[in-house]
C-alpha cells in the first residue's frame, strides 16, 4: 500500500514548525547560516536539510501575496532518481510505504546524475558523496505514526495517509481552495506521492514545483541509463 | 480573551490588528482556517505585510501608533450607516445612559484636567466630572431610544464625528480606499446572527494609548453586538503559556489574585478596604458581583495566614504592604527607582530586562547600582551576566550577583491557564538536569529560610511568623496542595442551603465563599477549579457541549466556574433566546404558561448567571432578571469607560515619538496623562531630523521573548540567526542600502547593529502630505548569545514612555534613524 502527502500551501503559514521538526527527528544538525535579507533560512536544500519552507514575495494582480512553499522529496511513483541509479542497495522503495528510500551506499553512486535525474532537484551530497533527502519518515510510518512534518503542522497544511485518501482529500482541498482562488491547482498529482496544492501558477512558488522542463524528459532519461546501468555501477565504484 | 481558541472558528469575520497571529500564535491558524473555510473574512490590519496578512483576505497598512484613529474612523462608520445591532446596544450597553454636565471635551481634552509637574504621569483628570446623572437611588437615568443630548450614544457621535476617512488617511497613512474596505467588512457583523471577532496582543497595549486601543475595539464590539456571542467578543493573544494564569493571581503590583485591589495607604482597616473596593448599587436589576467582594478579600487573607488570621485581627490585613495613593510601582517605575539608587536587592525571576524592557540600557545600568541580585532561570543570561556585559566595567560593579538554576517547563507538574481562560493541568516529563530545580521548589525553600531568619527576632516578624506555608509533600513542593490552597477550603463547619461542609473540604464554587472567615480561598476566580470531586484542570473530556460550538466543558477547566463564553448573557435577547439559532452560546429553555416564564433553566454555555431572562415571553419585563453584564457596577458594558485614567471616550494622540509636527484631530500632540521617565538615560527626540523613520518592535515565530529559550537551540537559530531590520525597497534605495548587508539603527537611547531586510512588505506611509517611512525590527536578541556578541537587543532603542492605566511601555512606536556602517 502506498502513502502519500497532501500539502495545501494556501493554509500554510510559514511557521516553519515542519521543517525543524524533520531536523529533530532526523538528529540532523543545524547550519551555520546568516541572515541574508531573507526569512527563507538556510537558503536551499542540503545533505543536513531535507525539508525547507521556501518563500517568495510576489505581486499577483496588482496585489503583494507572500508565497510558501514547504519543498520535500516527492516519493514519485516511478522515481526517475531510483531507476537512474539502478541499485537497491543505494536507492530503493519500500513496498510498504511506497517511501524512496537512500542508503550510505549512495556514494557510491555518480552523486551528479542521480541530483540531476531528480525533475524536483531534491537530493544533496555530502562531501563524500553520500545523498540524502527526505525518507517519509519511514520508521515513523512502519510504527503507526505520521512523517514529523505532518503532525507538527499546526494548521492542516500537511495531511498523511494513504495514497487513495489523500487524492480524495487533495480533490476536497482543491475545490475548496478554488473558492478563493481560481487558479489553484495540484502538481503533479498522479506521478507523486507529495501533491502540492498552489493558488498560483507553480513557478511563482519555486522554480521546481512542478517537474522541470529540462528535466522532464525522463522517459528517454531512464531509458538510457537502463542501458548503460551496469556501466555506471561500475563506473561509481571506481571514482 | 473573552471567548477561547477554539471560538475562533465560529467567526464570521476575523480582524486580525495588534498582533500577527500566524507567526506568534501559530496554532491558532487552525482555526482561523477552520473559520475561512466555513467562508469567514480575514482582515489583517499591520504596518507590514506579515505571514498573517499572507493568508488574509483584505490586507490594510497602517502606520504604527495609529490604531485609534483607524478605529474611530471605524466607529464613525458604523453609526454614519446605522450598523449597529439597535436592540443589544439599547439593551446591553450604558449606550442609554445620561451624562453629566460636567462632562465635556475640548482641544483634546476632557473635563478635569491637570497638569503633575512631579510625574511621571504628564497629567490627571478629576473623573468625579465624567459621571452620570443619577436617581435619588444612586441608579443611573437612562433613555432607551437613546435620543437624549446627552446619552452616551448621541456624545459617542459627536466625539467621533471628526474621524473621517479623509482625517483618519491623513493619520494613519492607510489608503482611503483600504480603510472602507475593512469598514465595511468588518461592520456586516453588526447583523442579527453575525460574529465578529477581533485577535490582538502587544501591538494594541504596548502604546501610550494602549488601554485606549483596547477601550476602541470594546466600543466597535458593543456596537455590533459582538459581545458575549459564538465567534465574537475581545480576545487577547497573550504572549507565554501562562501569562493568563499568572495576571489571574497577581503578577502585577497593582492587584491581588482574582482582579482584588491592592491595599492603599488611606485604605488604612480592612473595613476601609472592602469598603473603598466594593461598588454599591440599589438598582434590583444589577447583580453588581462586585458586591461580593469582602467574601472573596477575607477568603484570601485567610489562605495567606490560616489560622492565625481572625475577625479580632482584620484576618491579618494590617500586616500586607500598601501602596502609597496614586503612585506607581510598574515595571518602569521600579527599575526607574532601581536606577536612582533606592532598590538594593532585586529578584529577577523567569525574566531578562537586560533585554526584555522598555529602554533596556537604563535597566542594565540600573543593575549595577543594586547590592545583590539573583538571577532565576534556566540558562545564565544577558541579565545575571549584566556585569560583564558591553560597555560595563566589571571593576567597577559591585552588584553580587546569584544564579538559582530553574527547571523547564516539561520538567515540573502544574497547571498552565491559556489565553482562553482554559487552566490546564500537565504532568512532570523528564526529572530536572542537574541542580536546577522547579520554581515552587525554589519558592517554598526561600519561605523557610526567611521564616527561620525571623524566628527569633526580627522588624516586624508578624506577617512572616503568620503565613501559612505548608506546602510540602515529602519535603518537597507539592503542586496539588498550591492548587487546592487556590481553590479553597471551609476553615469551619458550615451550612449553607440546608447542607453541611465539613472544616478542611474543598469550597465547590465562589458562591459559597463567605466573608466571616468560614472559608479560605487563594484566588476567588479558581474556585471551582480543584474541588471535592478532584483536579477539574486535569480532565480530558472530549465531548462537546449541546450547541455543539466547540466549548467541550469537559476538558480542562475554565474561569469562572467553567463558563467558556465570557458575557454570554448579551448572546440573547431580553427573552433569553439567542440572536444566532446556529451558533448560540446559551439559550432560556424554562417552562411558560400565559406568556410568562414559569421555571428556569438554562441550556448551553454555563450562563453568565442563572437569573431569570430580562422579559417574558409576552415581551413583559421581569423583576426577578439581571441585567447581562454582571461584573459592572450598572449590569450594562460600558461604551462610554468613566474609569480610565485618560478619558472615557478614547481619542487619537501621536506617540511621544512621532514623525509628524501636529496631531490632525486635537491640538495636544500626546496622551496628556502618559507617563514619562525623565532620568538623564531617559531621552527622547520627536520630530526630529537625527531620527527621521517609525519603527516597532515585534516577534517571530522561530524565537520567543528574548530569546533566552530559543536563541541557545541551534535549529532555530538557525531560521533566524542574526538581528535584523525590515524596510521598504524606497527607504532601502534612499539609504543606499542593499538587502542582506549590516547596518546600523539608532533612536535617542541607543544603536543596535542589524541585518538589513529589504521587503516589499513594507511601504512608505503617506501622512499628512509627507513621506513617512517604517521599519521593523524583533526584540529576540541580546549580546550573551550568538558567540559573536554582535546581535543586540532592540529594546535598546525602545522609548521611556508608557499608558497611563497600566505603564506598560511604547515599544511598538518610536522614532529611529538607519544607516549603513
Amino acid at each position: 500500500m502506498a502513502y502519500a502527502f497532501l500539502i495545501d500551501t494556501t493554509l500554510c503559514t510559514a511557521c516553519r514548525g515542519c521543517q525543524v521538526a524533520c531536523k529533530q527527528w532526523h538528529d540532523l544538525p543545524a547550519e551555520t547560516t546568516s541572515n541574508r535579507g531573507s526569512f527563507q533560512n538556510p537558503a536551499d536544500l542540503s545533505f543536513g536539510t531535507y525539508k525547507l519552507v521556501r518563500m517568495r514575495e510576489k505581486v499577483i494582480d496588482k496585489r503583494l501575496q507572500w508565497l510558501f512553499f514547504p519543498d520535500q522529496c516527492r516519493h514519485c511513483i516511478e522515481a526517475p532518481c531510483l531507476e537512474t541509479a539502478g541499485d537497491p542497495s543505494a536507492i530503493y522503495q519500500d513496498g510498504d510505504t511506497g517511501a524512496i528510500l537512500y542508503t550510505a551506499e549512495t556514494r557510491n553512486l555518480l552523486t551528479t546524475e542521480i541530483i540531476e535525474s531528480c525533475p524536483y532537484y531534491i537530493p544533496r551530497a555530502a562531501d563524500d558523496g553520500t545523498l540524502a533527502k527526505c525518507d517519509m519518515c519511514n520508521d515513523r510510518v512502519h510504527n503507526g505514526l505520521k512523517p514529523a512534518c505532518v503532525t507538527t503542522c499546526p494548521t492542516g497544511s500537511m495531511q498523511f495517509g494513504e495514497r487513495d485518501e489523500i487524492l480524495t482529500l487533495a480533490d476536497r482541498h482543491l475545490q475548496m481552495a478554488k473558492k478563493r482562488y481560481p487558479k489553484a491547482s495540484l502538481l503533479d498529482p498522479d506521478d507523486v506521492n507529495v501533491i502540492y496544492l498552489v493558488a498560483y501558477p507553480p513557478d511563482l512558488y519555486h522554480e521546481f514545483a512542478v517537474a522541470a522542463a529540462g528535466r522532464s524528459d525522463m522517459t528517454r532519461q531512464m531509458a538510457l541509463r537502463k542501458m548503460v546501468r551496469p556501466l555506471v555501477h561500475l563506473g561509481s565504484r571506481l571514482v | 480573551m473573552t471567548n477561547h481558541w477554539i471560538d475562533i472558528q465560529n467567526s464570521d469575520c476575523i480582524l486580525i490588528m495588534g498582533s500577527n497571529a500566524a507567526e506568534n500564535h501559530p496554532v491558532s491558524f487552525k482555526y482561523v482556517a477552520a473559520a475561512q473555510q466555513k467562508g469567514a473574512t480575514l482582515i489583517s490590519v499591520d504596518p507590514r505585510f506579515t505571514r498573517t496578512s499572507s493568508k488574509a483576505d483584505i490586507y490594510a497598512p497602517l502606520r504604527s501608533g495609529t490604531d485609534i484613529a483607524f478605529l474611530g474612523g471605524m466607529i464613525k462608520y458604523i453609526l454614519d450607516n446605522k450598523l449597529y445591532h439597535e436592540e443589544y446596544v439599547a439593551e446591553y450597553t450604558n449606550a442609554s445612559f445620561i451624562v453629566k454636565k460636567s462632562y465635556s471635551f475640548k482641544n483634546g481634552l476632557f473635563s478635569g484636567y491637570e497638569k503633575t509637574p512631579e510625574g511621571p504621569g504628564l497629567g490627571k483628570y478629576d473623573k468625579s466630572q465624567w459621571g452620570f446623572e443619577t436617581d435619588a437611588n444612586g441608579v443611573p437615568k437612562m433613555d432607551p431610544s437613546l435620543a437624549h443630548r446627552r446619552s452616551v450614544f448621541q456624545l459617542l457621535k459627536t466625539h467621533f464625528k471628526r474621524y473621517t476617512p479623509a482625517v483618519v488617511s491623513k493619520i494613519t497613512g492607510t489608503p482611503e480606499a483600504d480603510l472602507l474596505k475593512v469598514y465595511k467588512a468588518y461592520c456586516a457583523t453588526g447583523k442579527r446572527g453575525q460574529a465578529g471577532t477581533i485577535m490582538y496582543a502587544m501591538g494594541w497595549t504596548q502604546h501610550t494609548t494602549g488601554t485606549q486601543n483596547i477601550r476602541t475595539m470594546a466600543i466597535i464590539q458593543l456596537l455590533l453586538g459582538n459581545m458575549g456571542v459564538a465567534g465574537g467578543g475581545v480576545n487577547a493573544l497573550r504572549g507565554e503559556s501562562n501569562v493568563q494564569g499568572s495576571t489571574d493571581h497577581c503578577l502585577l503590583w497593582h492587584i491581588w489574585p482574582g482582579y482584588l485591589k491592592t491595599p492603599r495607604a488611606s485604605n488604612v482597616d480592612l473595613a476601609a478596604y472592602n469598603g473603598k473596593w466594593t461598588p454599591k448599587s440599589s438598582d434590583l436589576l444589577s447583580a453588581n458581583w462586585w458586591q461580593n467582594y469582602p467574601k472573596y478579600s477575607v477568603s484570601l487573607l485567610k489562605s495567606f495566614f490560616g489560622g492565625d488570621a481572625t475577625a479580632a485581627n482584620d484576618f491579618g490585613y494590617s500586616w500586607l504592604p500598601k501602596v502609597d495613593d496614586d503612585k506607581g510601582y510598574s515595571w518602569f517605575d521600579l527599575f526607574d527607582a532601581m536606577y536612582k539608587k533606592q532598590v538594593k536587592g532585586f529578584l529577577a525571576w523567569g525574566q531578562n530586562p537586560a533585554c526584555s524592557g522598555s529602554n533596556a540600557g537604563k535597566n542594565r545600568e540600573a543593575m549595577a547600582n543594586l547590592e545583590w541580585m539573583v538571577n532565576v532561570n534556566l540558562f545564565d543570561n544577558e541579565t545575571g551576566s549584566f556585569w560583564k556585559g558591553p560597555g560595563m566595567d566589571p571593576a567597577k560593579i559591585a552588584t553580587e550577583v546569584f544564579m538559582l538554576p530553574a527547571a523547564a517547563f516539561a520538567e515540573k507538574e502544574g497547571s498552565v491557564t491559556n489565553s482562553g481562560r482554559w487552566m490546564q493541568w500537565r504532568y512532570q516529563g523528564p526529572k530536572p538536569l542537574g541542580n536546577s530545580r522547579p520554581d515552587g521548589d525554589i519558592i517554598l525553600e526561600l519561605g523557610h529560610k526567611i521564616k527561620a531568619a525571623y524566628a527569633g527576632s526580627g522588624v516586624f516578624p508578624e506577617p512572616i511568623r503568620a503565613l501559612k506555608w505548608d506546602y510540602a509533600t515529602d519535603h518537597a513542593f507539592d503542586a496539588h496542595k498550591v492548587a487546592k490552597e487556590i481553590n479553597g477550603y471551609f476553615t469551619k463547619d458550615v451550612t449553607i442551603k440546608d447542607k453541611l461542609y465539613k472544616a478542611g473540604t474543598l469550597v465547590p464554587s465562589f458562591a459559597f465563599l463567605q466573608a466571616d472567615g468560614s472559608t479560605s480561598s487563594g484566588n476567588w476566580l479558581y474556585c471551582n477549579s480543584y474541588t471535592e470531586k478532584g483536579n477539574m484542570a486535569a480532565r480530558r473530556g472530549q465531548k462537546d457541549a449541546v450547541n455543539g460550538i466547540g466549548l467541550y466543558p469537559e476538558f480542562s477547566w475554565c474561569w469562572p466556574v467553567n463558563r467558556r463564553i465570557l458575557y454570554n448573557r448579551a448572546s440573547v435577547d431580553a427573552k433569553g433566546q439567542p440572536w444566532d439559532a446556529k451558533d448560540w452560546v446559551i439559550r432560556f429553555a424554562g417552562n411558560k404558561a400565559d406568556g410568562k416564564w414559569t421555571s428556569r433553566k438554562w441550556l448551553g454555555d454555563v450562563p453568565d448567571g442563572g437569573w431569570y431572562p430580562l422579559a417574558n415571553p409576552d415581551g413583559s419585563r421581569r423583576e426577578d432578571a439581571r441585567y447581562a453584564f454582571i461584573m459592572r457596577k450598572h449590569g450594562h458594558a460600558q461604551i462610554y469607560g468613566p474609569g480610565r485614567a485618560d478619558g472615557p471616550f478614547p481619542e487619537h494622540y501621536e506617540p511621544l515619538e512621532c514623525p509628524v509636527e501636529k496631531n490632525f484631530l486635537n491640538p495636544q500632540m500626546v496622551n496628556p496623562t502618559a507617563a514619562l521617565y525623565t532620568t538623564d538615560a531617559d531621552s527622547y527626540a520627536t520630530c526630529d531630523p537625527r531620527y527621521p523613520y517609525v519603527a516597532s518592535t515585534y516577534r517571530v515565530t522561530e524565537h520567543w521573548q528574548t530569546g533566552l529559550m530559543t536563541r541557545t537551540q541551534p535549529w532555530l537559530l538557525e531560521m533566524h540567526p542574526q538581528m535584523f531590520v525590515e524596510l521598504s525597497p524606497e527607504l532601502a534605495e534612499l539609504k543606499g542600502i542593499q538587502n542582506g548587508e549590516r547596518v546600523m539603527v539608532s533612536s535617542a537611547r541607543g544603536k543596535v547593529e542589524c541585518s538589513a531586510v529589504v521587503s516589499k512588505r513594507l511601504t512608505p506611509f503617506k501622512v499628512g502630505g509627507l513621506t513617512v517611512h517604517q521599519v521593523g525590527l524583533p526584540w529576540h536578541y541580546g549580546w550573551r548569545w550568538p558567540a559573536s556578541g554582535n546581535e543586540e537587543s532592540a529594546n535598546l532603542l525602545t522609548p521611556p514612555a508608557g499608558d497611563p492605566n497600566t505603564r506598560i511601555p511604547e515599544t511598538k512606536a518610536f522614532m529611529v534613524n538607519v544607516a549603513k556602517l
